[in-house]
């Protein structure tokens, strides 16, 4: 079978390693709207080549990819694990729970012995906002963020972005961005990095975007960030193009943010009744793990015609290839993409 | 060690709690003899050209978490006042008694009593037998006092012994484990973050029960707009409060938090830009008392860490003269003010015979080169560890000679 075609052939991005002059993927906040969609547009070559029957290529194979979990994660970890190993790369996990970590390494010492170990990406999710980054500085190879504490969460927007483009392909608007688009985010913006991620990926790519959240869940300053923000979520889904729901932890509606759940539910659950507020084909996307009954109803979840929340998850892993892919192209010599021959051309 | 011989400094512009004055400073036997146009040097004196400097006091640094002599000398520092939020906590008499020796002779530390066992907040320490060990005054903490009864309670037994409260103006209800002050930065950066009427709260509770208990108190750092308000009011009333900063706050707003810079992790944290505006109105016109440098070396191990990982906390002693006299630079203040914040007043809230140029006072004395440009460096401080949040920074101002008790101290 063949293996997917990594050089763009279009005009509409700079030529090579310019196209993506980044070596980690640490936020969308540091992201030009032409990367964001050219990392989309690698993506959408990964989305075909994973529909088929036999879905491997050795085009990292030889490098190793190291995915440190500092924090509890099941679908993200096996979405970048699929994705290295599609790839044709060794992977290999690394949760905290069994790590040093526990015993008190620092979390300094414990990326210099990442590095040590000549991994040639390294991916990270800790519960701290900056944390990646600080390991980043630490380190010599790329590595991409799967989620810092409340600040980033790029590749769950970058894989949002490839989900309703797909979705809004089917429903026959055939545009490479979200001009004249509105989509309303609902639930706990303040504790969400995907949230943040989101408000600046939807943006960057012409969306309106709604923050929709009680007053205690809404971060202060966030309007200043472009997004326009609710109390009320009737009037936030009114004429609202898609709706994306965040989770709520459970422990945050335990009386301390939110009442109880079903308290929650009465003012921000996604119902039937609610998503009819919004335009007549409305989009629903929820980033997963849901509290059916809860942010969202599940015939709601369930309605295949309107919810596309198994496609983000599809889309997640081509994302993470793509991303894995770009990154890693410097090191791997590919032609443009920053390692000159002797004389001075490129190979 | 004494003085072994008068000294006088001639040549220099001795600033004095009056103004400016040329003329001779003269001091025999660890204090300040004579002062201004009549002064003369004496037969035998050890006479010292100051050309044209500035002859000011040694500073008196209200409020430092750490004795880090190297770092107070070069800062002109000759006394410090020391929090109790040592480990353990200086809330026992014979650990007070120890660190105001710690110092001599050529740094004097002035022990501030821990206001409640382990400054925990609940049980008053023994605060009398701590001021016959020495401690010039009472402090909270880092922490706010959250049960209003017993912060009352503190309030009236310290008016009794008449020593003044140092308080730390943060509400611990709405701070909570917070980080940053709630706003743009803080939600872009996904930082755990408080509104800034944390402070305003905790200073009207504070204000209200000195009102009611006739005792003193010193808000170590008053940061927003609306607090400083708050005391200035307070003030006009006649309440017995005075105010203090360092110079994080009139110099750094929340921005200088970008790429999760730890050094910038304060507490309380850096405000929004119309805070930074006000405290320096508010050095201005009166509002403000002290500046002083907060203190605090944290090595690697407490700042190489995610930003709200980090613990809170500058070094600064180093930089808390070249700050201020940005002010006196920018106009906000004279040269006079400038030492009655750093010296003449914290000495004053401290019950010391320190501060100021005058005749009776210790002799504690710098001499001031308020042009010499540097830059400052978190790689090569004196100061036990480099978080400074001034890093790279170019500055005026250090200081070139300093006395304590009439004594050159090697800088």
């Amino acid at each position: 079978m063949t293996s997917p075609q990594n050089t763009s052939t279009g005009s509409r991005f700079p030529q090579g390693g310019q196209a993506f002059p980044h070596r980690d993927l640490i936020g969308i906040s540091s992201l030009e709207r032409h990367e964001i969609l050219y990392l989309l547009a690698e993506a959408e070559n990964y989305v075909a080549f994973n529909r088929q029957a036999a879905k491997h290529s050795d085009q990292l194979a030889g490098l190793t990819i190291i995915n440190a979990f500092f924090e509890n994660s099941t679908r993200t970890l096996l979405s970048f694990e699929i994705a290295g190993k599609r790839l044709g790369a060794d992977v290999v996990n690394m949760h905290a729970a069994q790590s040093s970590v526990k015993k008190g390494e620092t979390l300094i010492d414990t990326a210099v012995t990442l590095n040590a170990m000549h991994a040639d990406a390294i991916v990270i999710r800790h519960g701290s906002s900056g944390a990646v980054g600080l390991i980043a500085s630490k380190v010599d190879c790329p590595v991409l963020n799967a989620g810092d504490g409340q600040h980033e969460h790029p590749t769950q927007a970058l894989l949002d972005a490839l989900a309703l483009r797909h979705k809004l392909r089917d429903l026959g608007h055939d545009s490479e961005d979200f001009t004249g688009l509105t989509v309303t985010i609902c639930g706990d913006i303040l504790h969400s990095r995907v949230a943040r991620s989101n408000i600046l990926c939807l943006q960057a790519m012409g969306a309106t975007v709604r923050l929709c959240a009680p007053p205690a869940l809404m971060p202060a300053g966030i309007e200043r960030m472009g997004g326009v923000v609710f109390h009320d979520f009737d009037a936030a889904l009114k004429d609202t193009d898609v709706v994306m729901m965040l989770r709520l932890q459970n422990e945050r509606m335990d009386g301390q943010f939110i009442p109880s759940p079903r308290e929650y539910r009465h003012l921000y659950g996604l119902t039937p009744e609610r998503l009819a507020l919004a335009r007549p084909d409305a989009i629903v996307m929820h980033p997963g793990p849901m509290n059916r009954g809860v942010e969202i109803d599940s015939t709601v979840a369930d309605n295949a015609d309107r919810a596309i929340i198994t496609s983000q998850v599809e889309m997640g892993v081509a994302i993470r290839m793509a991303c894995l892919d770009v990154l890693t192209r410097k090191a791997r010599g590919v032609p443009g993409w920053g390692q000159a021959e002797a004389g001075g051309e490129w190979v | 060690m004494k003085q072994a011989q008068p000294l006088s400094i001639t040549g220099g512009t001795l600033i004095t709690p009056g103004g400016p004055v040329e003329g001779t400073l003269r001091c025999d036997d660890g204090v300040i003899t004579a002062v201004g146009n009549d002064a003369a040097s004496g037969d035998g004196d050890q006479v010292l050209d100051a050309k044209g400097k500035f002859v000011v006091a040694g500073i008196v640094d209200l409020g430092v978490f750490a004795i880090d002599k190297p770092a107070f000398h070069f800062g002109g520092i000759t006394r410090a006042g020391l929090m109790p939020a040592l480990s353990p906590p200086l809330d026992y008499p014979a650990r007070v008694r120890f660190m105001a020796q710690s110092g001599k002779p050529d740094l004097w530390v002035h022990p501030l009593a821990a206001a409640t066992k382990g400054l925990e907040g609940e049980q008053l320490a023994e605060i009398a037998m701590m001021r016959d060990a020495g401690a010039r005054a009472i402090a909270t903490g880092r922490k706010w006092i959250r049960d209003s009864g017993v912060m009352h309670r503190l309030l009236q037994y310290a008016a009794m012994l008449d020593m003044v409260v140092v308080t730390h103006a943060e509400d611990s209800g709405l701070a909570g484990n917070a980080a940053a002050t709630a706003s743009e930065m803080a939600t872009r950066m996904g930082i755990p973050s408080a509104p800034k009427e944390a402070e305003t709260l905790a200073l009207a509770r504070d204000i209200a029960l000195a009102e009611m208990s006739g005792a003193r108190i010193h808000a170590r750092q008053v940061t927003t707009r609306a607090g400083l308000q708050l005391v200035r009011q307070a003030k006009q009333r006649g309440v017995s409060i005075t105010a203090g900063v360092t110079p994080a706050h009139f110099m750094l707003s929340d921005l200088a938090m970008g790429d999760y810079r730890t050094f910038t992790r304060l507490s309380p944290p850096l405000r929004e830009e119309d805070d930074r505006q006000a405290v320096i109105e508010a050095i201005g016109d009166g509002t403000i008392d002290v500046i002083a440098s907060g203190h605090d070396p944290r090595g690697p191990e407490d700042k190489n860490l995610p930003f709200a990982d980090a613990a809170p906390g500058m070094a600064g002693a180093e930089t808390l003269l070249a700050m201020t006299l940005t002010l006196v630079r920018d106009g906000v203040i004279d040269m006079t003010r400038a030492f009655d914040l750093l010296a003449r007043n914290p000495a004053s809230l401290l019950g010391v015979e320190a501060g100021s140029l005058a005749a009776g006072k210790e002799a504690d004395i710098a001499l001031l080169d308020s042009e010499e440009p540097w830059v400052v460096d978190s790689r090569e401080m004196a100061a036990a560890a480099g978080n400074t949040p001034f890093d790279r920074q170019p500055v005026q101002g250090r200081v070139t000679a300093l006395w304590k008790g009439g004594v050159a101290i090697d800088l």
